[in-house]
């Protein structure tokens, strides 16, 4: 591992250029993370920090490693019996791949919303109650309740179902579904969110409902957020990382990703040439 | 390019495409006729399989039953019908001569062939009737007693041209009549026909399921997540996939051998007690449900498994919190395959001993008993004629066992399906 980083600091040094990858007091760090299916490279060698107080956008084209990558972030590939990972992924300075770090807290610390909605074939209540309850959080059914309220409260689906809580959550529109997983997802009062394409299979109005939601839930959460759409990522981001084939080109201020970027191939795949 | 441009317009309404149109219908209609005559040819054999079965069987759970006038009073029994309900009473019920005083009625009655007209086992008859009313002790009493096999089969109109006779001959007295036989589901195994029972085997059937069930569905649900959620794809897992498939194909009497060595002679487990039938039908029954149970987990979408997983729930939470429950209809539905087979097995009871002439219904798992499927093939084997509709009868038994048994895990897959 000390290996890997002393090869990603002087491949910085060659470079000798200001790493925008870097920022002060980051929540995540990323350092030479590469990811292998069986032999195959899937991500090579990314260095990414995550901001406390930001939204931060992947974008590349399909296929370009940015899921694959946002998984690292929560261990989640390591459901893949194939998947290695090498580097060092910190999540306020601790190695979350080190042999101490519970999976299982990680995972409630790093929350994720996936590309589907996928809420369990249970009540909406049980939906959100579900995270809380397995991690021993609110003892009793009063507190279970506060809970479950406020989940639903900040994921802005409080007033739509608060007289059905006992329906199932997958009777809930397409929309509706993935706010009741961010709901889920918030009620086990993680740090990071992950949304891996969370707009993808709903409709304009549903997806203009999310980025709100997005908006209104930075600064309490890290966010970090892999998209398809360029304009969501303008949007809802404050930085942009920009890969392709499995490589980090490019990463900074939205802003400056999307009007000035350093990088040709970024330039052409916002502009639209390719992707 | 050009070629796209340069080609005919396609010709919609021409004959050509007529005659596409026509043979593509006829082909639809020739189709839908093959599959509804298969349906219907199936359905035709089903309902001749039924027919039969009740049209034999039905009989089998009447009885005729003769009509005897016994004079209690004129005969020797020197029984006191005061202390007939006190334990003394009962110890000299049981060793009066009934039997004796049965024979003699009979022969009064209805000449010299008169005891020949009765059941073997009437006179027991007549011992339960004291019993319930011991005033029948100072009068004469009219009793109802089943009829011997030859009078009751000819009483269903299958007698040979003797037995036809006498029946005709006591129907014109008016001392014939065919009831419910209720001690055929009440009673055990008897060699005479006329007083055979299914309880017997219903009750050996009933224990040896449960003791399968007990087995073969915690193992085989525990294998199949085990297999698919927790272990290593490697080449002994491929090992086990391709061992499990191979048992569940192996001829049940090879089980039969198995048991036979392993429970019987290595593990000196009772012999033709349900326990050993249940452990030998439950190994049988265990790769089933293990396949079954493994397709019904794959099923179960990843997505279910990601959302537990991405809010930190441990492997054995989602498996146990939304694996199982998901794949619960599917599971329940291989269980029911692999008990109904299990039900209905015959072979490898008979290797170890279940085949055993037992009257009295097992009391325990560790009992002797038989189960339906034996009794049926052991009855069918009698040489007596009035085995023939005991044997319908206890087919009878057997579907409605399976039945019932499928009814009740249709109603719990509904139970536990959960809707998208």
């Amino acid at each position: 591992m000390t290996l890997m980083i002393d090869q990603i600091q002087s491949a910085g040094a060659i470079a000798a250029r200001p790493d925008p990858a870097q920022i002060p007091a980051p929540k995540m760090r990323a350092i030479g993370v590469s990811v292998w299916y069986g032999d195959k490279r899937a991500i090579d060698d990314v260095s990414i920090d995550v901001g406390r107080e930001h939204v931060t956008a992947f974008i590349g084209p399909s296929g370009c490693g940015k899921s694959t990558f946002l998984r690292t972030l929560n261990r989640m590939n390591d459901t893949i019996p194939s998947a290695r990972v090498t580097g060092r992924i910190e999540l306020d300075g601790d190695d979350i791949y080190a042999s101490g770090m519970d999976v299982v807290q990680l995972r409630a610390r790093v929350g994720m919303v996936f590309q589907k909605p996928n809420p369990f074939p249970k009540s909406i209540y049980e939906n959100v109650a579900y995270g809380p309850r397995i991690h021993g959080l609110g003892a009793g059914r009063h507190e279970l309740d506060g809970i479950v309220e406020r989940s639903l409260r900040r994921a802005g689906l409080w007033e739509e179902v608060k007289d059905r809580l006992t329906e199932s959550g997958t009777a809930l529109s397409g929309g509706q579904q993935q706010r009741l997983c961010i709901a889920r997802a918030i009620a086990v009062d993680p740090e990071v969110i992950l949304m891996d394409e969370p707009c993808s299979a709903l409709d304009p109005i549903a997806t203009a409902k999310i980025e709100e939601l997005i908006h209104e839930l930075r600064g309490r959460y890290a966010i970090v957020i892999v998209t398809h759409n360029m304009q969501q990522a303008a949007r809802v981001s404050q930085r942009t990382a920009f890969f392709h084939l499995g490589e980090l080109i490019e990463y900074g201020e939205t802003s400056q990703i999307f009007t000035n970027p350093r990088i040709e191939r970024t330039k052409d795949y916002i502009t639209g040439r390719y992707g | 390019m050009s070629k796209a441009t340069d080609r005919t317009p396609t010709d919609w309404g021409g004959p050509a495409m007529d005659r596409r149109l026509r043979r593509r219908y006829a082909a639809e209609r020739r189709f839908r006729l093959i599959g509804l005559g298969a349906i219907l040819l199936s359905a035709g054999f089903l309902v001749l399989l039924l027919a039969t079965m009740v049209a034999n069987g039905a009989r089998g759970f009447t009885r005729t039953e003769v009509r005897l006038d016994i004079d209690f009073a004129k005969s020797a029994l020197f029984l006191d019908p005061a202390t007939l309900g006190s334990a003394n009473g009962r110890a000299a019920l049981a060793g009066a001569d009934i039997q004796g005083v049965v024979q003699k009625a009979a022969e009064a009655q209805y000449g010299a062939e008169g005891a020949r007209l009765l059941s073997d086992t009437a006179w027991l008859k007549v011992v339960g009737a004291i019993d319930g009313d011991p005033s029948l002790l100072t009068r004469t009493a009219t009793i109802w007693l089943p009829a011997s096999s030859p009078i009751d089969i000819a009483g269903k109109g299958k007698g040979d041209p003797e037995a036809e006779r006498i029946h005709r001959r006591l129907a014109a007295r008016e001392a014939v009549r065919t009831r419910f036989n209720s001690d055929f589901l009440s009673s055990g195994d008897a060699t005479d026909p006329a007083a055979v029972g299914i309880w017997g085997a219903f009750a050996g059937s009933l224990l040896t399921m449960l003791v399968t069930l007990a087995l073969a569905f915690p193992v085989g649900v525990l294998s199949a997540v085990y297999l698919e959620e927790y272990a290593p794809r490697n080449r002994w897992t491929d090992l086990i996939e391709v061992s499990i498939n191979n048992l569940a194909a192996v001829p049940s009497i090879i089980f039969g051998l198995l048991g036979l060595a392993v429970f019987l002679n290595t593990m000196h487990l009772p012999r033709s007690a349900p326990l050993v039938g249940g452990l030998t039908l439950a190994l049988m029954t265990m790769p089933v449900i293990v396949i079954a149970g493994r397709n019904a987990i794959k099923s179960v979408p990843p997505s279910i498994r990601d959302a537990a997983l991405g809010i930190g729930a441990s492997r054995i939470q989602v498996a146990y919190h939304h694996v199982l429950p998901l794949a619960l209809p599917g599971i329940l539905t291989g269980t029911i395959i692999g008990m109904a087979r299990a039900l209905g097995e015959t072979a490898p009871l008979l290797m170890i001993g279940m085949r055993a002439f037992i009257t009295s219904p097992p009391g325990g798992i560790a009992e002797p008993a038989t189960v339906l499927p034996v009794q049926i093939f052991l009855w069918s084997d009698e040489v007596s004629r009035g085995f023939v509709e005991k044997t319908s009868a206890a087919i009878i038994v057997l579907l409605v066992f399976l039945l019932a048994m499928n009814g009740v895990a249709i109603y719990l897959r509904n139970k536990f399906e959960r809707r998208w």
